[in-house]
């Protein structure tokens, strides 16, 4: 298997697991599970989706819950303009690529260094998190609460370390560093105060510090 | 859940993710924004990393997930491949996770 191939299915078994529990905690919040399996299919996008679930989990209402779901899903906007170049072709081509522009994918994409290698990566990465999140998924709706804590196996630090070795390359380009560190800096401020996702959407600003 | 909350959640993501690639299209941009575009996911990724090793909700938590990634840190400095950087973060991870009970 080539390089890009086995890392699209490392990450897709992590994403896998994490869908395990998406579709454990779906069915507990009531949601059927038939909605659960349908939310990861046209939803998927992960920390959306757990959003959704939660705060209606917490008695929260609809719109709540939808508005906090979508604070988390609207950084894929800017990882669409990302992956625009890599996703060219027919109308229908980049309609069905669109769906798998999230944050692995695009990770995956941007560290290759060339276009045929992240056009590949996107693709091959989109395709593998798409298939385990939703196969994930389902097992966790059937099978309910008889699976352990994706913590206990080290995956909670697995995303972080995964970003962390695919923007390094991405590092080399002129500016990268300063808006890398950039947009650390702008979440780690807005943390504490921000509903989750805005952190990471008013990061994307952080781009002005590579003056490019 | 209603399906149609489902649904109109569904149509909204998705046009987040699509806005790109059906705007910007087949065009070819001036170089300047192909660079923009190189790099507008760079403070994103420096944000998730962030947010994802030290972060839960609205508090600053450290707990395994930094063990983890500092590991990973180094595997990477050491040009690790990314599979041995992501096993060996969760499984440090997974150590401290399991000492720490």
């Amino acid at each position: 298997m080539s390089r890009i191939g086995r890392n699209a299915l490392a990450i897709g078994l992590a994403t896998g697991a994490y869908g395990v529990s998406f579709g454990v905690l779906s069915v507990e919040s009531g949601l059927s599970l038939l909605q659960t399996v349908a939310m990861s299919l046209l939803v998927f996008t992960g920390a959306t989706q757990f959003s959704v679930v939660a705060t209606i989990a917490a008695g929260g209402g609809l719109p709540t819950a939808l508005g906090n779901g979508l604070l988390l899903a609207a950084r894929n906007t800017a990882y669409g303009f990302a992956m625009a170049p890599f996703l060219r072709g027919s109308l229908v081509r980049r309609l069905v690529g669109s769906q798998i522009v999230i944050d692995e994918s695009t990770a995956m994409a941007r560290s290759q260094d060339d276009a045929r290698s992240a056009r590949r990566a996107l693709l091959l990465t989109g395709a593998s998190v798409y298939v385990f999140w939703n196969a994930g998924t389902l097992l966790g709706a059937l099978a309910g609460d008889a699976i352990g804590d994706p913590a206990a196996f080290g995956l909670d630090a697995m995303f972080p370390a995964a970003f962390l070795a695919l923007l390094a390359p991405q590092l080399r380009q002129p500016g990268a560093p300063r808006a890398a560190v950039a947009g650390a800096l702008i979440a780690a401020l807005l943390v504490p105060f921000t509903p989750a996702g805005v952190p990471i959407l008013a990061a994307a600003l952080g781009v002005l510090a590579a003056r490019p | 859940m209603t399906w149609a909350a489902l649904l109109v959640l569904a149509g909204c993501a998705y046009a987040m993710k699509a806005a790109g690639p059906l705007l910007l299209g087949d065009r070819e941009l001036p170089p300047r924004w192909n660079r923009v575009l190189g790099l507008v996911a760079v403070p994103l990724f420096g944000a998730l990393i962030l947010v994802q090793t030290i972060t839960d909700g609205n508090h600053y938590v450290i707990d395994s997930r930094l063990a983890g990634v500092a590991v990973a840190a180094f595997a990477v400095w050491r040009r690790a491949p990314f599979v041995a950087v992501v096993v060996a973060a969760a499984a440090t991870a997974a150590g401290v996770h399991a000492l720490s009970g």
